[in-house]
């Protein structure tokens, strides 16, 4: 075998292939070969490294030299310059939103620094389809110690003890979970890993089979044990076809070497996993709606109890939990109880993965501890808002969750204070919306997500939501009336009320939060057919400004309705009846002639 | 035999029974339309719940379908109040702003205040009275009944639902009559709003 003298870690996240990273590895090894280093410089294809908004990226090791944002036509001058010449290739570092400096290592990028990595423990330091490499970062290391020097009573303490509480969205306490299982009769028991990830802009358990398969199967295992389960299942959605394969590798890996199957490490235990995809309904994150899919029946949530623990696959006991906890899982048994209690705080212990979308300069993956302010991760972490734009809201948790507005961006990000502004933790989604964002715009969304996604079975949800996404629609359009806001307002609590799962009963939070926080802004669309924010189409109007139109002709050439029209030099001007707001033209404009009103 | 609380009364349930089941016993009225005693309990109609506490914790407490929820230990089961009235008024204007006039939850909705005179109506009531338009041109409900009986005493898993959400409806698979279905008529008996019929083939 080579020993290489560096490696080139390249992200081979969804985010990056789609940013084209495989064509950049291609070229990477192909001018690799080119300047005679085959044997000194290795490329390594990682899983997600977390700051998708900069891919292309590859970190040079052991110098954690990051570059980003990287064109297979560069790969020459960078492959000439900094590994045969020794030269690092400034133009390629990562430069933050207010400095001029680029920053050449990994470890001080501001996006990196504040992270804590336990669940995203091997991000990019591992190719997730070597299990040698998974095994060489001290893989499976727990699951040695759970199958053959703990009791099952032992490893649920353990994880009880370490205050772990589901990274699904509800945030139960996992070990009590297990307990349940655990203490549930019967001999037929089944574990299940819930990778049904559907929120929009949330990818953090895509991201984490993707690249770290073999720590969930590990998670896994060692669940299997303390609960007394010989089967289980990864249930992962067919959208996320990178995941799947990684998955079935990552398992036929494990069952060659052992590691699976029957008498693992000869304690006499058996256990063997199989991947099951979802067609993508979001209804099937859902834990009795997934197991229903599972059995393959109509994904419908029914009422607990009794509980999975009670009667779950099949009616067997089963223990579901979701990818990232089952990722946190090993590290709890490896370094202990206490190690994993110690970080986050008093009631949210660990550490939490989320993906960071919307209005941000940073857009990625970020894992903090519980307890950093919703502050540190968008301004420190994230950036800060996009092109210098102000901050509005950021939503988390999404569509069940509830946004939260710049006066709370100092509230703590744990289950108990996001709870207490409206909002909740989820399953990790964060999208950050900045003083273009409409907040009736932004309910009427996600509304319009929830009523798609609703399964049908009970009526508040499968009517509720829709009838609640209409009347945010006219809102937007203008044709609100005065009332309708407490009229919302009651709806939504009985929509909560009166739902069958947490699907109906989060669906109005978004609703909630934007009246709590923003009602202002329902109520100029209501009263004075006015959208603040100028996003709704119905309620502006585009405009030139005679002092700073130069009669340049390019909004009138680019006007796909022909809409505008001016001699040359000379003011232009917007024909309202014909225009369709589309904003080409002031996308165009070069002297900010183009206005929109409101 | 299990001790709880309904609307004040403590008494003694079978501990098999559902909340459902024990209220029927004192006598109280229930209001259902997705519940067949013949038939797995389904809590998706919404219209039978009822608020729920514990005697730890009164003060806290929740709505729950009674058709499925087991009587246990200690419970406080209120079926009237003002909350449990406004859920089930709720519910029922939901079903008929959906369909299409059901005399069945027409007649439903007179006697739990869900239909009241114009005027009367809370603003919710009001908009799903008024403010919209018909969501399905059937009467059908989706309370599953039908589908449920066909699978589970017949067994002949003639029907099922498809799609899901707004789109749901019950089908015939392929939208031809399904093999196994034996005419036997469970599925027009059990359906609440007389949306199936049988026909006569000579």
């Amino acid at each position: 075998m080579a020993d290489f003298r560096t490696h080139l870690m390249l992200c081979a996240g969804t985010g990056c292939v789609s940013n084209k990273s495989l064509e950049v590895k291609e070229a990477l090894e192909l001018e690799i070969e080119k300047q005679n280093l085959q044997n000194e410089v290795e490329v390594v294809s990682t899983g997600c490294q977390g700051f998708c908004a900069q891919g292309p990226i590859i970190v040079v090791k052991p110098d954690n030299i990051f570059y980003q944002l990287l064109n297979v036509e560069d790969i020459p001058y960078l492959v000439e310059e900094h590994f045969l010449k020794g030269r690092q290739v400034e133009k390629f570092m990562y430069n933050p939103p207010d400095s001029k400096e680029k920053i050449p290592t990994l470890d001080e990028i501001g996006f990196f620094k504040k992270q804590q990595l336990i669940a995203l423990a091997n991000r990019g330091l591992i190719d997730p389809e070597k299990i040698d490499e998974y095994i060489g970062r001290g893989g499976y290391k727990a699951a040695i110690k759970a199958l053959t020097q703990m009791s099952s009573e032992e490893v649920i303490e353990e994880v009880l003890q370490s205050g772990l509480r589901g990274r699904g969205g509800a945030g139960f306490p996992t070990g009590l979970k297990w307990k349940f299982a655990a203490g549930s009769p019967g001999d037929e028991k089944y574990v299940i890993c819930n990778a049904d990830e559907g929120d929009p802009g949330a990818f953090m358990d895509r991201s984490i089979v993707e690249s770290d398969p073999h720590a969930v199967i590990e998670g896994m295992m060692i669940g299997a044990k303390a609960i007394g389960a010989a089967r289980g299942f990864v249930y992962v959605r067919d959208e996320y076809p990178l995941a799947v394969e990684r998955m079935i590798k990552a398992i036929k890996d494990a069952r060659e070497y052992g590691l699976l199957g029957e008498d693992i490490f000869d304690s006499g235990f058996d256990f063997d996993l199989k991947v099951n995809r979802g067609a993508g309904a979001f209804i099937c994150g859902e834990e009795t709606s997934l197991i229903a899919s599972l059995e393959g029946n109509m994904p419908e949530p029914r009422v607990r109890p009794p509980f999975p623990a009670v009667s779950g696959y099949n009616g067997k006991p089963t223990n579901i939990n979701n990818v990232e906890s089952w990722a946190t899982i090993r590290h709890i048994i490896n370094n202990g109880a206490e190690w994993f209690s110690s970080i986050g705080t008093e009631k949210s212990k660990g550490t939490k993965v989320f993906s960071l979308v919307g209005k941000v300069n940073n857009t990625g993956l970020v894992e903090v501890p519980m307890g950093v302010s919703v502050r540190e991760i968008i301004e420190d972490i994230g950036g800060g808002v996009l092109n210098g734009k102000k901050f509005k809201a950021v939503q988390t948790g999404g569509p069940s969750g509830g946004c939260i507005p710049e006066s709370l961006m100092d509230t703590p990000v744990d289950y108990e204070s996001l709870a207490k502004v409206g909002s909740i933790v989820g399953s990790g989604g964060m999208i950050v919306m900045d003083e273009d964002n409409c907040m009736v715009e932004v309910a009427r969304y996600f509304l319009a997500f929830t009523q798609q996604e609703s399964c049908g079975k009970c009526p508040p949800c499968r009517e509720g939501t829709r009838h609640m996404m209409n009347i945010l629609t006219d809102i937007t359009k203008g044709k609100g009336k005065p009332g309708d806001i407490d009229m919302l307002l009651e709806m939504a609590m009985l929509v909560k009320d009166t739902s069958l799962c947490a699907l109906g009963q989060t669906a109005p939070n978004p609703i909630l939060t934007t009246i709590k926080y923003f009602r202002d802004e329902y109520e100029a669309h209501i009263n004075e057919k006015r959208c603040p924010a100028k996003e709704c189409k119905e309620l502006i109007h585009f405009d030139i400004l005679e002092e700073k139109c130069t009669g340049c002709t390019v909004c009138a050439r680019n006007c796909p309705v022909t809409a505008i029209t001016g001699e040359r030099k000379a003011l232009h001007v917007i024909d309202q009846d014909t225009c369709v707001k589309c904003g080409i033209c002031k996308n165009v404009c070069k002297f900010d002639a183009v206005r929109i009103e409101s | 035999m299990i001790n709880l609380t309904i609307n004040g009364n403590a008494e003694e349930f079978d501990e098999n029974s559902t909340l459902l089941e024990a209220s029927r016993k004192l006598g109280i009225k229930i209001p259902t339309l997705c519940n067949n005693e013949f038939l797995k309990p389904y809590g998706g109609c919404r219209l039978c719940l009822v608020e729920v506490a514990t005697d730890r914790a009164p003060e806290n407490s929740r709505l729950l379908p009674s058709c499925c929820t087991p009587v246990s230990k200690g419970l406080i089961v209120k079926t009237d109040t003002e909350r449990v009235k406004k859920a089930r008024i709720f519910i029922l204007q939901l079903l008929l702003a959906r369909t299409t006039d059901s005399q069945e939850l027409i007649q439903l909705g007179k006697e739990l205040g869900a239909l009241v005179e114009e005027g009367a109506l809370d603003p919710v009531g009001e908009y799903l009275a008024n403010r919209t338009e018909k969501t399905a041109d059937t009467k059908c409900i989706l309370c599953g009944l039908c589908v449920r009986v066909c699978s589970e005493i017949t067994e002949r898993h003639a029907i099922s639902f498809y799609k899901r959400g707004m789109e749901k409806e019950v089908r015939i698979p392929f939208n031809k009559v399904a093999e196994t279905c034996i005419g036997c008529g469970s599925c027009a008996y059990v359906c609440p709003t007389n949306t199936i019929t049988i026909e006569e083939v000579s």
